[in-house]
């Protein structure tokens, strides 16, 4: 496997020197990052243990289907697509930053850092967007006492149940209270609002969101959807948000001449580690929430 | 210490970089396994094969394949980036190996979730489903405990 030879006689257990011929920093960093790995796998374990334990669970082509700038077009994981990208384009400049360390560049390594920055800061960007927009964005839900509502994805509630027909809706409309129907009248209705609309009456309300064509009802989703996924993204995102300000750190080393006088690049090995283990576990955060 | 003082600790273990061609070749490989992913993923949403009902072997099957996928991703994404490919085999295991314990959790915690799923569509549980009608006199008898 390695390239450098190794002595026959080293005594390795005997102290003074780190085993398996790498840096103690470095196989510390592969035992801390192991340890993460069996955290974020307990999580994601739990979250499939109850997914596994319901009958339906919120279908992601349907939740995660908005881009910004695109309003309500229905986009399925392009958002989440572009996110996913920008995490592997920031492991390739993060790798490229290391082999600018092995070549000791010290121009090439600040420069790699900051497009690595750069990308960690533009995914934290697109996950609060993302974020934002399930915890503000409401959809009408037919509750568990049988009236509809407009219910936003909190840890306490989502509207990403099982689909609800129209004649099961015709029903719920009318043991909705009034307030409720000017609310999810106002969600169909371009530049309306609840309060202007509370003027009409029920039947009135009820007839004008039967007409609208947007008028999709789901039950509301097994509670747990919403803590599992702020959760576990949630987790995702504080170790990208730890790893950008370990990269600042680094690039600052670099620029101020550190790694130079040491004669080596490691720490950026090191810090490097931890990014492609971010975006390791990306691939199984995607995997989990978005893809099946 | 003469012993240790003809070999610091190693600091640079790796032979000097080579070009940056498998660099960019992981990263194309990358995104191509991510493209198929989301094809498949956004064909699972679509019910590209067929009615749900006789479609579940194969809603199954393709979520086996990306699963699949992601694993190799993840091989990459360690063996390439990380550098781990070229440690020596010893350290390797030292990290491979107890993450083999996740094949048991896996099993272990999905199999008993099915399991509390199946408890809970019976008069075994203590809620049974609301699709469960014929089994009302089980349900009368708990509620009056």
């Amino acid at each position: 496997m390695s390239t450098t030879a190794i002595p026959t006689n080293t005594k390795w257990w005997n102290g003074g020197r780190s085993p398996f011929n790498a840096s103690y920093g470095k196989v510390m960093m592969w035992y801390f990052l192991m340890s993460d790995a069996f955290t974020f796998g307990a999580f994601l374990i739990s979250y499939g243990t109850i997914r596994f334990s319901v009958n339906s669970w919120a279908d992601p082509n349907q939740v995660f289907n908005a881009f910004p700038g695109f309003g309500h077009q229905n986009l399925p994981l392009a958002f989440v697509s572009l996110m996913t990208f920008i995490l592997i384009f920031s492991s390739v400049t993060m790798v490229l930053a290391v082999h600018e360390g092995h070549k000791m560049n010290r121009k090439g390594v600040e420069k790699y850092m900051i497009l690595t920055i750069l990308g960690g800061l533009a995914f934290l960007g697109c996950q609060a967007w993302e974020w934002t927009h399930l915890l503000t964005g409401e959809h009408i839900a037919m509750l568990g006492d049988g009236t509809l509502s407009v219910v936003p994805t909190t840890v306490k509630m989502n509207p990403w149940g099982t689909h609800v027909d129209h004649e099961a809706i015709a029903a719920a409309l009318q043991v909705t209270p009034h307030e409720k129907l000017a609310e999810i009248a106002a969600t169909l209705q371009h530049g309306a609002t609840a309060q202007g609309l509370a003027a009409k009456t029920s039947a009135e309300l009820i007839s004008a969101i039967q007409a609208s064509p947007d008028l999709h009802v789901n039950h509301t989703g097994p509670i747990a959807f919403g803590g599992y996924f702020f959760g576990i993204t949630g987790f995702h995102g504080f170790h990208v948000f730890s790893g950008v300000v370990i990269n600042v750190v680094m690039w600052a080393k670099t620029r101020l001449g550190h790694f130079d006088e040491r004669g080596h690049y490691e720490m950026i090995e090191k810090a490097g580690l931890y990014w492609h283990f971010v975006d390791l576990v990306w691939v199984f955060v995607f995997l989990c929430f978005y893809l099946i | 210490m003469s012993e240790h003082a003809s070999s610091p600790e190693i600091t640079f273990a790796h032979a000097p970089a080579e070009g940056t061609g498998r660099i960019w070749k992981v990263f194309w490989l990358l995104s191509v396994v991510t493209i198929i992913e989301l094809v498949l993923g956004f064909g699972l949403a679509k019910h590209w094969y067929g009615e749900p009902e006789t479609s579940h072997t194969m809603i199954l099957f393709v979520k086996g394949v990306i699963c699949i996928l992601s694993l190799a991703k993840a091989f990459y994404i360690v063996s390439v980036f990380m550098h781990l490919g070229d440690e020596i085999r010893n350290f390797i295991m030292t990290i491979v190996v107890p993450l083999l314990l996740f094949l048991w959790f896996i099993g272990a915690f999905l199999w008993d979730g099915n399991s509390w799923k199946n408890l809970r569509n019976t008069n075994a549980g203590s809620h049974p489903a609301k699709t469960e009608q014929h089994h009302q006199p089980a349900v009368d008898k708990d509620a009056k405990k």
